[in-house]
């Protein structure tokens, strides 16, 4: 009954949210989840302390698409921004949706 | 009025003790901050608030009057980050990029070290017309577009010009000073006066309260300081005083009165860290943070709180009866 599928979770500066939502939207994701995130990473510079510090967005999508995301965070997140990503394999029940 | 007598003056003030106490907190590690939502709601009052007043001045000025103040501004708007782009050349290790970021930066200008001075400078009976709130608002957008034109120069590669400009332009800075601006204008001073209460006897007090948070913010940039390089310190200190004078000199070449000059001067001797990190970190990738906020909040800012403020009044002083 319940079908597979990747949750990735992406998180980065809050100033880039908006276009990191864009762009995870534009590979083929149909949805994402975005809530406040602080902690520490081996970076530990941003320009977010003044604006709300971290996003982390979650998403779940195909294994294709994942793969996509995670591509696309390899050539334009990775190298410059403060951003940090993982995926997991997770099921779901209306996979129409997802 | 002597300059040491009014530096003493103004760093005896709550909102600079307030700054001073927010470092203090860094220092020892406090866990102090204050809430988010309660910064959010602070600083759109603030800028609401100034924008507000500019509005009401500019409601009873003429256009003549304001028009050679708005074109000197526009002009030190393009002038200044250009400047502060060629004089970092003098530290070696600053990228184009990082120059570039820097420079747009410096050429922008800091609110709260706007509405410090206004403050101050009534405190001290020196008044200041109020319509240079058009004049910050003039002065914030010019200085990003140009820094990030300079930091992009024989760069091949897309700068993403339409969201870096949605962000300037929509981001709250720019759209709550414009909308105060047009509140004040229309309402004038009949309307302001139902709401000058909220908006005037409040201000000091709650400008305190936000120093307290930008001082605990400037703390833990100066823990980069060892990282940034001598370099960087001796421009935030020496090029605000540069871009100040220049400022203070266009106020006065353009028929502001001596507290109106030397706000001319803090607002072109600030650097924002607010509305240009936000562009510069969607445009300039490359550019470090731990370069461009460290000077501006980190030095810069600190530095025109205690003393560029009493010090742009002195130049404004000195220009004022050498006769210009």
């Amino acid at each position: 009954m319940l079908k597979a599928r990747k949750l990735v979770v992406i998180v980065v500066e809050a100033g880039l949210v908006t276009r990191l939502a864009r762009d995870v939207m534009a590979k083929g994701a149909k949805g994402y989840t975005v809530t406040g995130a602080s902690g520490l990473g081996p970076r530990n510079q941003r320009a977010g302390d003044l604006e709300g510090g971290n996003a982390k967005l979650e998403t779940v999508v195909p294994e294709a698409v994942a793969t996509e995301v995670l591509e696309m965070l390899r050539s334009s997140y990775f190298p410059h921004y403060a951003c940090s990503a993982w995926v997991s394999d997770v099921e779901v029940l209306r996979d129409d949706r997802y | 009025m002597d300059i040491l007598s009014v530096a003493v003056q103004n760093l005896t003030s709550a909102p600079v003790l307030a700054f001073g106490v927010g470092l203090l907190a860094t220092a020892i590690r406090s866990d102090l901050r204050l809430p988010e939502p309660i910064y959010q709601a602070i600083s759109i009052y603030l800028l609401l608030g100034i924008g507000i007043k500019g509005g009401v001045a500019l409601s009873e000025v003429s256009i003549q009057e304001v028009g050679m103040p708005i074109l000197g501004t526009l002009l030190l708007g393009v002038t200044i980050p250009a400047l502060a782009f060629f004089l970092l050349k003098g530290i070696r290790k600053l990228s184009q990029v990082d120059r570039g970021a820097l420079a747009a930066h410096y050429g922008s200008t800091s609110l709260v070290t706007f509405t410090a001075a206004i403050i101050f400078y009534e405190s001290v009976s020196v008044s200041v017309e109020g319509y240079l709130t058009t004049l910050l608002a003039i002065l914030e957008i010019p200085g990003i577009i140009v820094g990030l034109l300079l930091a992009t120069r024989g760069m091949k590669r897309n700068v993403p010009w339409n969201e870096s400009l949605r962000e300037i332009l929509a981001g709250r800075s720019i759209f709550l000073l414009a909308g105060g601006l047009a509140i004040g204008f229309l309402t004038g001073n009949t309307g302001f006066a139902r709401i000058d209460e909220f908006f005037v006897a409040l201000f000091p007090g709650i400008l305190t309260l936000f120093l307290l948070e930008l001082g605990i913010v400037a703390g833990r940039r100066l823990s980069d300081l060892k990282t940034s390089g001598f370099g960087l310190v001796i421009f935030g200190i020496a090029f605000p005083l540069i871009s100040g004078s220049l400022g203070v000199l266009t106020g006065q070449l353009t028929g502001l009165g001596i507290g109106g000059s030397a706000t001319l001067g803090v607002l072109s001797a600030s650097a924002s860290y607010i509305a240009a990190p936000a562009a510069v970190r969607l445009a300039l990738p490359e550019a470090s943070p731990g370069i461009y906020l460290t000077a501006s909040l980190g030095i810069t800012f600190p530095f025109n709180l205690t003393l560029g403020i009493p010090i742009m009044l002195q130049i404004s002083i000195y220009l004022e009866s050498v006769g210009l």
